[in-house]
């Protein structure tokens, strides 16, 4: 039970602490909340679906199908995330002001709420298809326990949540004027350490060269089967024992998107003093 | 110039036939063999056989590597090049006793 525990809470983690971080960032749009449960949604469908398919998957384009799949599912991804702290980096600080009046006058507020739907939907969707099979391996085994195996499963589950729970709590509780600058970085990590995942996938299926393999190893000071480890993995994209590859991605993401945000930022912040001081 | 692209995208492809091949075989959520011995300083290619009816994931923190096999079906993963030493991986979804170890030297 405890060892099914830790397995459903490692894949539920993950995904747990992107709907957290983003909840919080886009918690001042109007109907970001519609849009993200609809992704959540979406993304346990999609889980079963995926599940259920994995030997066609993975079968495609020689036995590497399932490494192209989940490198194309974090691509989008990080295309998301990059697309939404780009757009929050010109709104966040006119729905801070004046969150309700605003909301309304923003035109493209439903473009950042479908791609709030499709972020949580693929983070949901990758972790979610690994748990279902798990729990279906489980079901389908005749060794007994069962049951005891899939309370494991609720509790990992729900201390997977729980994390994710924390985290937007305690985002909720950082000062208006942090507040946009904390989200926006903690989205960035998110970014990167996805794109870096994505390499992994694609050096995994040797499309990709992995530079050098490992670049160091840090799996005796900080371990990523271990909790920190574990956390760090899923925020920041922790890896203990990265391949070249991956950092060269990780930190191309990292500027990249930092780029796009001062781009489109610079005007709301020379907007926002005008503002400041009427 | 189009085709020279298209050559291009290919040449991953190509490269493996180059490549080492290792078999590993899970029959009743253990590995088998348990322990094999591949070359350092090169890249191999690791067949999968999963010979349960059950899903598994192959999972290895040492070799950086995770991949679900499906019941009854086969994947492929690259491994390496590795540094000689010990590296263990799991089956993640009955790690009590799918265990393996993977020796480059």
């Amino acid at each position: 039970m405890f060892g099914t525990a830790i397995i459903v809470f490692r894949e539920v983690l993950e995904a747990s602490i992107i709907i957290g971080i983003l909840a919080a960032a886009t918690r001042s749009v109007p109907n970001s909340r519609r849009w993200l449960f609809a992704g959540l949604l979406a993304g346990l469908a999609g889980s079963g679906l995926v599940a259920t398919f994995t030997d066609v998957i993975g079968s495609l384009a020689n036995g590497i199908g399932q490494e192209i799949f989940n490198a194309i599912v974090l691509g989008i991804a990080v295309l998301m995330l990059a697309w939404h702290n780009i757009w929050m980096s010109s709104h966040g600080a006119a729905l801070a002001k004046n969150a309700k009046s605003v909301g309304k006058n923003i035109t493209d507020g439903t473009s950042e709420c479908s791609v709030l739907l499709v972020i949580v939907g693929l983070a949901v969707l990758r972790e979610g298809s690994e748990t279902v099979l798990f729990l279906y391996g489980i079901a389908a085994s005749n060794d007994g326990g069962q049951s005891s195996m899939l309370l494991g499963g609720l509790i990992g589950t729900l201390l997977g949540v729980a994390v994710g729970y924390t985290l937007y709590a305690g985002l909720a509780r950082v000062p208006m004027r942090w507040f946009f600058t904390a989200t926006g970085i903690l989205v960035l990590l998110l970014a990167a350490g996805m794109a870096s995942q994505a390499a992994h996938f694609l050096i995994q299926a040797d499309l990709l060269p992995s530079l050098a393999s490992p670049l160091w190893d840090t799996s005796t000071v900080l371990p990523e089967n271990g909790l920190p480890g574990m956390l760090l993995h899923s925020l920041v994209g922790y890896d203990s024992r990265p391949a070249g590859m991956q950092i060269v991605f990780y930190l191309v993401a990292l500027v990249v998107i930092y780029t796009g945000m001062k781009l489109v930022g610079r005007p709301r912040q020379t907007a926002m003093k005008n503002h400041d001081s009427k | 110039m189009k085709h020279l692209l298209y050559i291009t995208l290919l040449l991953p492809f190509t490269a493996h036939a180059a490549d080492a091949d290792f078999k590993l075989v899970i029959n009743d959520h253990r590995f088998q063999p348990a322990e094999f011995t591949i070359p350092s300083g090169t890249k191999i290619k690791l067949t999968v056989e999963n010979q349960d009816a059950t899903p598994e994931e192959f999972d290895s923190h040492p070799l950086n590597r995770e991949k679900v096999i499906a019941g009854h079906s086969t994947a492929t993963i690259y491994i390496g090049p590795l540094a000689p030493g010990r590296y263990t991986f799991t089956g993640e979804f009955h790690d009590t006793t799918a265990q393996g170890t993977i020796v480059a030297q």
